[in-house]
């Protein structure tokens, strides 16, 4: 299941996950949103961000507990918390958050 | 349900097999189910956590930032062998930083890393409900 | 509370061997298994080191890989016993966890 962001077309597996982490871009995000029925706005993008951030450090994609943990620390518990996150992601953080922050699936995500 | 004490052992170095790469991946896939979880580093696996290390040139991911996560995931006992060490002319100073926040100090930030003698070694091994061994 | 101990690598190849001796504690159980048997030949540049573990730990082969390999049980280490798969699980049975050094 490819893409296709300003006329170029981007690699994805038959998921939805891009397959170059390097492809990655905001047009390209938004791209992938709208394939999964979600519009983008500043709450989503800040989990967005965070995924990027995390994964830029720590070169692997947190699993829902640790971003839900993480994100509790960060931005307090009105945002740290599951329901929260299936409300900006009614799919889950992992599958759609992910997907979109051009990240491979979470390790033991299945 | 009664926590087990689990034991990952770590006795390759990082690149040339796929052992400690797929062990790393375990203890975090393991990590969800919330056991008591330590992972030991002797032999040739305390070339896991050495600092520095970049793959650019040999077309493999470099993992080593993520055992920097392990803390996220509630993994706070990282025991490293001195002997290993010693034999392999490293000391604590060539490792990564590997921190963890303590939930239960106020978020402190305290090491993962202990360095540990090979009896003592000994003694975490036969202090186990199960080993895993990579 | 006991360990077996498995070794799977021959011990002129890898450390696996000396490092679980190294490691073991006493009462705790060695079986060597797959190339791993060539730990329990007698006159071995590491026949001695293992004879002398064999004193507080009780050491095993695996006949079967040992028959595969055409050792004799006449060529084990004194103390080195030879057990056949059954003997095996009940090895594992008998201690309260396995470790395997691979």
């Amino acid at each position: 299941m490819d893409y296709t962001v300003n006329g170029e077309t981007i690699a994805a597996d038959e998921e939805g996950y891009i397959t170059n982490l390097g492809d990655w871009s905001q047009d390209l995000a938004g791209v992938i949103a709208e394939a999964e029925d979600i519009t983008m706005d500043d709450e989503r993008w800040e989990v967005v961000n965070f995924l990027r951030d995390y994964y830029d450090e720590y070169q692997i994609a947190p699993a829902v507990r640790v971003l839900i943990k993480a994100l509790k620390k960060t931005m307090g518990p009105e945002k740290g918390n599951n329901k929260y996150m299936y409300e900006l992601f009614p799919y889950g953080p992992a599958k759609q958050a992910c997907k979109i922050a051009g990240l491979p699936k979470p390790t033991g995500c299945v | 349900m009664t926590t087990k004490k689990f034991l990952y052992v770590n006795r390759k170095a990082p690149y040339g097999t796929i052992y400690a790469l797929e062990s790393l991946e375990v203890v975090l896939i393991g990590a969800a189910f919330e056991q008591d979880v330590s992972v030991a580093f002797l032999d040739d696996g305390v070339f896991q956590l050495t600092k520095g290390q970049d793959t650019g040139g040999i077309g493999v991911k470099n993992f080593s930032p993520t055992f920097r996560a392990l803390g996220d995931y509630d993994v706070t006992k990282l025991y490293v062998e001195r002997e290993s060490l010693e034999e392999r002319g490293l000391t604590e100073a060539d490792l990564q930083e590997v921190t963890y926040e303590d939930e239960d100090d106020d978020w402190a930030e305290k090491p993962s890393i202990r360095i540990i003698s090979r009896a003592e070694m000994a003694d975490v091994m036969a202090d186990q409900d199960v080993v895993l061994s990579f | 509370m006991s360990t077996l101990h498995t070794v799977n690598k021959s011990p002129f190849a890898t450390q696996a061997l000396l490092s679980c001796l190294n490691h073991c504690k006493d009462g705790d159980a060695v079986l060597m298994i797959e190339d791993g048997v060539y730990g329990g030949m007698a006159g071995s540049g590491l026949s001695e080191i293992v004879a002398e573990k064999g004193k507080s730990v009780a050491l095993f082969v695996l006949s079967p890989d040992m028959t595969a390999r055409g050792i004799d049980a006449s060529r084990l280490i004194a103390g080195v016993e030879g057990t056949d798969y059954a003997g095996f699980v009940d090895l594992v049975a008998k201690h309260d966890r396995t470790q395997n050094w691979l």
